[in-house]
């Protein structure tokens, strides 16, 4: 098993898939000349050449839409947002289109495309550049959201995604594509909605996704020290989101918290606390408790921003308060 | 290898000059030219389209057909018209004023008003309705609500083709509303810089809903958009079927042969209001207007070609214009008669299987 980082385990996705099946290809705002904005797409031009990898210019809906009709009549694209903020612009032919092409066309049309691009926020890129938006397309049905927050995972995930016949919203970590990890060698593939237990402890389940997977890892790593051991269930997808995996967690630990990097109004934690409290009602020794960004946009200052972010001493503040022993 | 960007379906093709509007005084293309045959069908085509919609007026008012119901009648010298120019295995796709095109591109009228009655047996299963036509035989793409939504799809629809080296083309329908629209730009400047083989179709019927063309557009001459993207425009009378087809053959041959998106500006008038709940005049436009442009009616313009030709009788007519009555019953006949969804249907399609 080699060790990679994230960025080069997401390369290694997208070149064996285009590798694979010609049908794939890759578009979006410098990925091809420039060899990707954050390097994801290096290398892939000059192996690929310009059909398969298409830059585009700064028409975040065009090419989306784009996207959409080369999936409609039996390609499969790849669509790459330089960050999801960008994204936003492009909302309409993700959410209208992609996510609903199959049903309103009563089974007619698939949407075999990936969307993808770096998530959250990164280091005092302030209020534009910094929002996580997983929440938002995890609420769509037709669309599938992945959150990968290791590069065994990102390697993975991406080519599951690839190869579905679902429009899937990958979410990259913007602070993760330097982070390294172990890659198993070969075809490594990981399932869509199977959520992963990153460590195991019988006190607390810490319920994560994301970039808070590694923040959870080190919170497992800081409370062992003091003895206290915790479940890390990374659900890895959000959309759709293992739920059998949460219970089994928290039926074990009795105790819940819920880690993200979004907002708290309406955020994926509301929703695994919603599934908590349907599912293992009977099991919890204390409320579910959330850690999430403040309710503010992300502010530029180190100061402010780092009190904006969670982090591991707030998920420890939290963990501590529901085992009632603050 | 070339690493040239910007441009990856070809490398560059040759400047061309400016967009010129030849739609009124260029030769009329051989492909364009019909025997009385020919004409015969394209007047049973508008016809039906007629008929058809009609009976969706009636079938909405007894409260058969429900939600967003937009009537193109007025229209269909457009739709019968660039039809009658594409093969069947090109794309079309439009918005949400769909009935008429897609009965005009051959898909099945039973199979429309089904959708439009929400039956199991629509194009779409019923989940889709009227602004949702799909029809996967007949290259259908949809039927699409979001005013230019779809633009940019048309776009990557003639990427497709591009990418898989075909000679398609794909045909993308659109108000002149819709020209006002950021997805509307940005498709039409992708089409042109990657050379996509994509007809764009604005149909100016000068209203958007009960807006004016005059008051949404700073320069009511939509086709200078074309030459903002160093595209070929053109601008010809949608109410006649004839100028309709001798400007679809030079887009489509420039989409063909010169592998060139192409902006064509239809001008026309609906009969009808913009939905089914609005009054055809009385707010945003008079009575007298719109009688005017009744006496330009497509279906009476091609009648009275054909009649003043001596190749259509009144009995002819009639007997085209039963034809076309009787194939609306059916249709609705059929739409009637079929069973709504079976209510596990609304958990299906939401995903596809994956087994690729």
């Amino acid at each position: 098993m080699a060790v990679v980082t994230y960025r080069d385990a997401l390369t290694q996705a997208l070149r064996e898939e285009l590798q694979r099946d010609d049908r794939v290809f890759l578009m979006g705002e410098e990925v091809a000349q420039y060899n990707g904005a954050y390097k994801v797409s290096k290398g892939l031009l000059d192996e690929f050449g310009q059909m398969r990898i298409v830059d585009t210019p700064i028409t975040e809906l065009g090419f989306a839409g784009v996207g959409v009709g080369a999936a409609m009549v039996g390609l499969r694209p790849i669509v790459e947002f330089m960050t999801w903020n960008f994204a936003l612009l492009a909302i309409d032919e993700v959410v209208n289109a992609a996510a609903k092409m199959l049903y309103m066309s009563g089974g007619q049309y698939k949407m075999p495309m990936v969307f993808r691009g770096p998530n959250g926020s990164a280091l005092q890129l302030s209020a534009q550049h910094s929002q996580a938006w997983e929440s938002w397309y995890a609420h769509i049905p037709g669309l599938k959201v992945c959150t990968p927050g290791t590069p065994a995972d990102a390697k993975g995930l991406l080519k599951s995604a690839i190869r579905d016949d679902n429009p899937v919203v990958f979410l990259e970590g913007e602070m993760l594509y330097n982070t390294k990890g172990e890659v198993p060698d070969g075809d490594h593939i990981v399932p869509l909605g199977v959520a992963d237990l990153k460590r195991e402890g019988d006190h607390c389940s810490v319920i994560t996704h994301g970039k808070m997977v590694l923040v959870a890892m080190k919170v497992a790593d800081d409370l062992a020290k003091e003895g206290i051991n915790i479940d890390v269930v990374d659900l890895r997808t959000v959309r759709p989101i293992d739920v059998e995996a949460i219970a089994r967690s928290v039926q074990k630990t009795n105790r819940a918290v819920v880690l993200e990097e979004g907002w708290e109004i309406c955020g994926m934690g509301s929703q695994v606390v919603d599934f908590i409290q349907r599912e293992c009602f009977d099991d919890l020794d204390a409320p579910v408790l959330r850690v999430h960004q403040e309710d503010v946009p992300m502010p530029y200052a180190k100061n402010l921003e780092r009190g904006a972010k969670p982090d591991a001493g707030k998920a420890i503040a939290a963990i501590k308060k529901v085992m009632y022993l603050d | 290898m070339s690493t040239e960007a910007k441009r990856p379906p070809t490398q560059k093709g040759k400047e061309k000059g400016a967009p010129k509007n030849n739609g009124a005084d260029a030769p009329a293309n051989d492909l364009a030219a019909t025997t009385p045959e020919l004409r015969r069908e394209l007047l049973h085509s508008m016809l039906l389209q007629r008929r058809f919609e009609e009976r969706c007026a009636e079938a909405y008012a007894l409260g058969k057909i429900g939600g967003f119901c937009h009537l193109y009648i007025g229209q269909e010298a457009i739709s019968t018209g660039v039809m009658s120019m594409i093969r069947p295995d090109d794309y079309v796709i439009t918005a949400y004023r769909d009935h008429g095109q897609a009965l005009a591109r051959g898909v099945g009228p039973r199979a429309i008003m089904a959708e439009l009655f929400g039956r199991e047996t629509g194009c779409s299963g019923g989940k889709g309705g009227s602004m949702h036509i799909f029809d996967a035989k007949t290259n259908f793409l949809g039927g699409h609500g979001i005013v230019g939504g779809h633009v940019p799809v048309a776009a990557g629809v003639g990427f497709a083709i591009k990418y898989k080296r075909g000679n398609q083309l794909c045909v993308c329908f659109f108000g002149e509303a819709a020209v006002n629209i950021g997805a509307f730009h940005e498709a039409l400047n992708l089409a042109s810089l990657w050379e996509l083989p994509v007809v764009f179709i604005i149909e100016n019927n000068r209203y958007g809903m009960g807006t004016a063309i005059s008051r949404s557009t700073a320069n009511e001459d939509v086709l200078v958009r074309a030459k903002g993207y160093r595209m070929e425009g053109e601008s010809v009378d949608g109410q006649d079927v004839f100028a309709v087809r001798e400007c679809m053959a030079r887009a489509v041959e420039r989409a063909r042969k010169e592998k060139r998106p192409t902006l064509v500006e239809m001008r026309t008038y609906r009969f009808m209001g913009h939905s089914m709940s609005d009054a055809a005049s009385g707010t945003y436009r008079t009575k007298d207007e719109l009688e005017e442009n009744m006496k330009r009616d497509p279906i009476l313009l091609l009648h009275n070609r054909m009649f003043e030709a001596g190749e259509l009788t009144e009995g002819e007519m009639h007997k085209i214009d039963d034809e076309a009555k009787a194939i609306a019953q059916d249709a609705w006949d059929f739409a009637d008669a079929s069973p709504e969804p079976p209510i596990e249907k609304l958990y299906t399609d939401v995903y596809a299987d994956t087994s690729s």
